[in-house]
């Protein structure tokens, strides 16, 4: 290992070096300042003689008198089972005052993309025991399904009711199943925020089958270019070499991506739509592409990333490069949270690309698909009339589009609307989307086959509702 | 291609200078453009983009990380090539031809390790050679001699390639033979092998293009209806994320009538090769009867694989295709999506320090489409037969934008165009192809094919059905402001007449087993029925009826179970005897 004391210029995150051996791509760097601080790095780009390094605590402190080091490897995680139930800052150095993690095996944080033709393809439900998921966006085991959300909106309580209710259900009549984790990534979040996960975390005792990594908002944001790596290496090693289902929850996705635009500007990049990186996409997809089962193996990777889209916008980049490369998504609403909606899911944007293949008969139930789609047909109608509401008067309207506006108002309230700690079984959803639709004309469920209609839907009490008028 | 093991007997012809993500400079390498070389200790493959004096860049296929100045270059003197021959038929490859089934075996591992190497078709396979072509026989480039069963569908054809001269047939060899050996010998010594190679970038040669008359009939309503591909046509499917882009072209790859599919997932999810991978050999081909991957070939460059063999994997499946174009089948080539394609060239623009053109994109963005889309076409061949590629692209614009310069340079070369809706597809419209926005150049060409294959009054009924959605659009303006009651009489029927032609023949659930597949005559068919109780509908309300008790028929909402009715005929039969009898009697 060779130490230089030749730094040339500092600029942002970003120190350069002058060398005179070879220094590999991706490596990492010691840099060891005068008052005895070591600042970790990664070599950005290497030419002969001269290096770009970018810092992850920040250039604060370095002068051209630092010493710099090569440690002739790329970045690594020490990984190992006992992880689990540890709390580590965003550089994987354990902060809980616990005892010192002794690896099983140190892994390359850029993990290498899985093989297509290895892959298995997702299909096992879990039941997040959240309606407005379960029943019209179905979540699998394997999937990435970020949460589009905005400043200020309850995202945090809506993840954490997830990471607590999530389970496959036919496991657990079995009685076995395997070990579910959840391995929590905080990039840029705020101590409130921190403690807020933490403390839920310790009251239901999850934390014993989490892996926390915390990047705080105060910490340097280039870290946040190394905290979900870390997450996803852990997961990684958990799910495919120790057979355990993990849930990873990445939150915030867009202050991963601020820190991404500020590395690209001090780099004097070329940059792409609003300042962000051009090859943000491939950035992202090597993070949210970590997800998913592979043929052989016990374990799966569940990933739900959190983020807020500046000012609502989901055509601003985070969300839009997001959206194009996870399976879904789920939207949340700041009109159905000031209604006083828990969880305020707007189901008509939100989407799970995976659902299809992971319901029906023998996953969930044999109406599921039908049941759905009609639920988001009538809803969308109703959410149209509405508008047309505001302009002409509800009497204005015929018969028919009243009950559709009246299932529009009674799928927010009773649907989706459920609060945080309602944990309902995908029964329990799909029964009470049934009686949602019940209050709609048999003759309007065209998306459901007319067996099931048959079989489910609850003739006295729309009859009871005619004579009622 | 050569084996990355040999890295080590072979001289090392360059060295390393600089490593920035997928783009590497080396210098005293000598190499003519687009050369394929192999990069560093590891041998990681990677192709000459620029060379500029002593230093040439090379855009490497592999993640670089640990490469460092100082390390060989090794330059093969040969452009990026692909492998052609029998066994690319259920195959599934990278961006660069390499089979992933074959890279698992080798790395052990599912994850992607690097500087492994693969060649595209199995060498030491045996294939049961049969020729068609006789000592003695005047053969020229291009011509067939002999074929090969390389799956059930699909009987291989081997050719001249078509950079040799031709000549005489001196030997003929008849049996099971590997793809590298001859098999026929010609006077001035050329030896005919199943195996070729081509360069990617380079449109392997063929005779005139021709105009196209046949539809490629994709099964699927709304596009065989109102916005007809033609084989040997282009098409763009642009649209925002979840609006089905992917489900479309899957769709079309599953049930269109080409006889061979390539499929290139370029930069797109992981799990959806996966369900390619799992589906394909399940599902049968709705012309054969045999699993459609067997007349499938799938490329899969996922988003998180290396971005440089992302550019590279559009050329290497046209390359397939036009070599399959060769033997005289017709080609449909779906590419989801062109957008991540073209993110790849601007991504390696930038780290190459180029003058960006619009929004970052190389200035170059424009030509590079159309050189890949006027790849497709109906041919006629060089040994006189017909072939013809058909381009379907998938387009991903930023924020649903169609103004972005993907979306609109792709749109100046294509003739279909697709555009897929966001609100549709929340609504659970699908395929969420805008019925407004959307147009096909090649209606007008593939008219008498529907009018003498399918109905003489083809034309006229689609005409029919485009004038009611129309003025469906309309009537919806005014409808937002004041409410459908407030409408005339006929217009309110007008309006009931434009939801059946949404609901039942527009929409089309691809998973169901029935409705996901639907032929022409069905289309049709299911057409008619509508347009009769149109004409039902009206007879009705000029006699007199109130628009209330003609929606109100009980065999109008069956109209709606016409698509996934098993016994289809009979059932669109009865739905328009009872239509007529039902509506003619309340008058």
């Amino acid at each position: 290992m060779k130490e230089y004391q030749t730094i040339t210029e500092i600029s942002g995150p970003l120190v350069f070096a002058e060398v005179d051996e070879p220094v590999g791509y991706d490596e990492i760097v010691e840099i060891e300042t005068e008052d005895g601080r070591t600042l970790r790095g990664q070599v950005l780009e290497s030419s002969e003689g001269i290096v770009s390094i970018q810092v992850f605590e920040g250039t604060g402190g370095i002068d051209r008198n630092a010493s710099v080091r090569f440690l002739g490897e790329t970045m690594k995680m020490p990984v190992t089972e006992d992880l689990l139930g540890r709390v580590l800052d965003g550089s994987g150095n354990p902060i809980d005052g616990g005892p010192e993690i002794v690896p099983d095996k140190r892994q390359d944080i850029v993990g290498k993309a899985i093989n297509p033709y290895s892959r298995e393809y997702p299909e096992e439900f879990i039941q997040t025991g959240v309606s407005a998921i379960d029943g019209m966006n179905t979540l699998v085991r394997g999937q990435k399904l970020p949460i589009f959300s905005g400043s200020g909106l309850p995202h945090n309580e809506l993840a954490l009711q997830i990471a607590r209710q999530a389970t496959v259900p036919e496991e657990d009549e079995e009685g076995e199943g395997s070990e579910f984790a959840v391995i929590f990534g905080a990039m840029g979040i705020t101590q409130e925020e921190a403690n807020e996960f933490m403390d839920d975390f310790e009251r239901t005792g999850a934390l014993e089958r989490s892996v926390v990594f915390m990047n705080l908002a105060d910490d340097p944001a280039v870290e946040r270019q190394v905290t979900p790596r870390l997450a996803l290496t852990t997961a990684e090693y958990l799910a495919f070499e120790k057979d355990y289902h993990v849930l990873v929850i990445l939150t915030d996705m867009t202050n991963y991506c601020e820190a991404l635009r500020e590395i690209g500007a001090a780099r004097e990049e070329v940059p792409g739509r609003r300042g962000y990186p051009g090859y943000m996409y491939t950035d992202l997809a090597q993070l949210y592409e970590r997800a998913g089962r592979i043929e052989g193996k016990e374990g799966s990777v569940t990933q739900i990333p959190i983020l807020t889209m500046p000012g609502d916008d989901d055509t601003h980049p985070i969300p839009d490069l997001t959206g194009y490369i996870t399976e879904g998504q789920i939207m949340m609403d700041r009109d159905l949270n000031s209604q006083g909606i828990e969880p305020p899911v707007n189901v008509l944007p939100s989407l799970s690309r995976l659902m299809d293949d992971g319901i029906g008969e023998g996953l969930t139930r044999e109406d599921h698909g039908d049941v759905s789609d009609q639920m988001y047909a009538a809803y969308a109608e109703g959410e149209d009339l509405r508008d047309l509401v505001n302009i002409v008067g509800r009497e204005a309207l015929s018969e028919r589009d009243n009950k559709f506006l009246d299932f529009a108002d009674r799928f927010e309230a009773e649907f989706v609307q459920q609060g945080y700690d309602t944990n309902r079984s995908i029964d329990d959803t799909l029964e009470l989307g049934w009686d949602l639709l019940s209050d709609l004309p048999k003759e309007e469920l065209n998306r459901i086959d007319e067996d099931l209609i048959a079989e489910h839907y609850r003739e006295d009490e729309s009859a009871e509702a005619v004579q009622a008028d | 291609m050569s084996q990355a093991e040999q890295t080590e007997t072979v001289d090392e012809d360059g060295v390393i200078e600089s490593v920035s993500g997928p783009v590497v400079t080396a210098t005293d390498l000598d190499a003519r453009m687009n050369d394929v070389v192999y990069v560093g200790d590891e041998g990681l493959m990677g192709e000459v983009i620029e060379i500029e004096g002593n230093l040439t860049t090379i855009q490497v296929y592999e993640e670089t990380s640990g490469v460092g100045p100082g390390e060989p270059v090794e330059n093969t003197g040969e452009p990026l090539s692909v492998d052609l021959g029998p066994g690319m038929m259920d195959s599934i490859y990278d961006g660069v031809q390499r089979p992933l089934d074959v890279l698992e075996d080798k790395m052990g591992t599912a994850f992607l390790d690097r500087g492994v190497d693969a060649p595209g078709i199995d060498l030491e396979k045996e294939w049961e050679f049969e020729p068609t072509v006789e000592e003695g026989d005047a053969v020229e480039p291009g011509d067939v001699v002999g074929v090969v069963e390389e799956t059930v569908t699909i009987d291989h054809k081997v050719m001249v390639p078509p950079d040799y001269e031709g000549g005489e047939v001196t030997s003929v060899e008849s049996g099971e033979f590997t793809v590298e050996e001859t098999v026929v010998e010609l006077d001035n010594g050329e030896e005919i092998q199943m195996h070729q190679e081509w360069p990617v970038r380079e449109a392997r040669p063929a005779g005139e293009k021709e105009t196209p008359t046949e539809p490629l009939v994709t099964g699927q309503r709304v596009q065989d209806g109102l916005f007809p591909l033609a084989k040997g046509g282009t098409a763009a499917i642009p649209g925002p994320f979840g609006s089905g882009k992917t489900v479309t072209q899957q769709q079309l790859a599953k049930w269109s009538d080409a006889d061979i599919v390539v499929y290139i997932g370029c930069g797109e999810r992981g799990n959806e090769m996966t369900e390619v991978i799992e589906d394909f050999p399940e599902l049968p081909d709705p012309q054969t009867g045999n699993p459609l991957m067997a007349r499938t070939c799938l490329i899969a460059n996922t988003s998180n694989m290396p971005v440089a063999a992302r550019e590279s994997c559009i050329y290497t499946g046209i390359t397939i295709a036009e070599y399959y174009r060769d033997m005289g089948y017709d080609v449909a080539l779906m590419a989801d999506s062109t957008s991540r394609w073209a993110e790849a060239m601007r991504e390696i623009s930038s780290r190459l320090e180029e003058m960006p053109g619009e929004e970052g994109y190389p200035a170059y963005l424009a030509a590079a489409l159309s050189e890949f889309y006027e790849r497709a076409g109906k041919f006629q061949l060089m040994n006189g037969g017909e072939g013809s590629i058909s381009v379907v692209g998938a387009v991903s614009p930023p924020g649903g934008d169609f103004s972005e310069p993907v979306t609109q340079n792709t749109l100046r070369i294509v003739k279909t165009f697709w555009a897929l809706d966001a609100d549709l597809a929340e609504r659970r419209h699908f395929p969420s192809i805008n019925w407004n926005e959307s147009y096909s150049l090649y209606k007008d060409q593939l008219d008498p094919w529907w009018t003498d294959n399918v109905a003489g009054d083809w034309a006229e009924t689609r005409q029919w059905a485009v004038d009611v959605l129309d003025e469906e659009d309309e009537l919806q303006e005014i409808v937002q402001l004041v409410g459908k009651d407030a409408l005339p009489e006929d217009q309110q029927l007008t309006l009931e007449v434009a939801r059946y032609l949404r609901e039942a023949w527009l929409q089309q659930n691809a998973l169901h087993d029935v409705d996901t597949y639907c032929e022409p005559e069905k289309t049709y068919r299911m057409l008619g029925a509508i347009q009769t109780f149109n004409d039902e509908a009206f007879e009705a309300l000029d006699a007199g009826v109130p628009p209330e008790e003609i929606t109100d028929v009980d065999a109008a909402p069956k109209l709606n179970r016409m698509g996934t009715a098993e016994e289809w005929e009979e059932f669109i039969d009865e739905i328009e005897n009872d239509l007529k009898e039902q509506l003619r009697a309340l008058y």
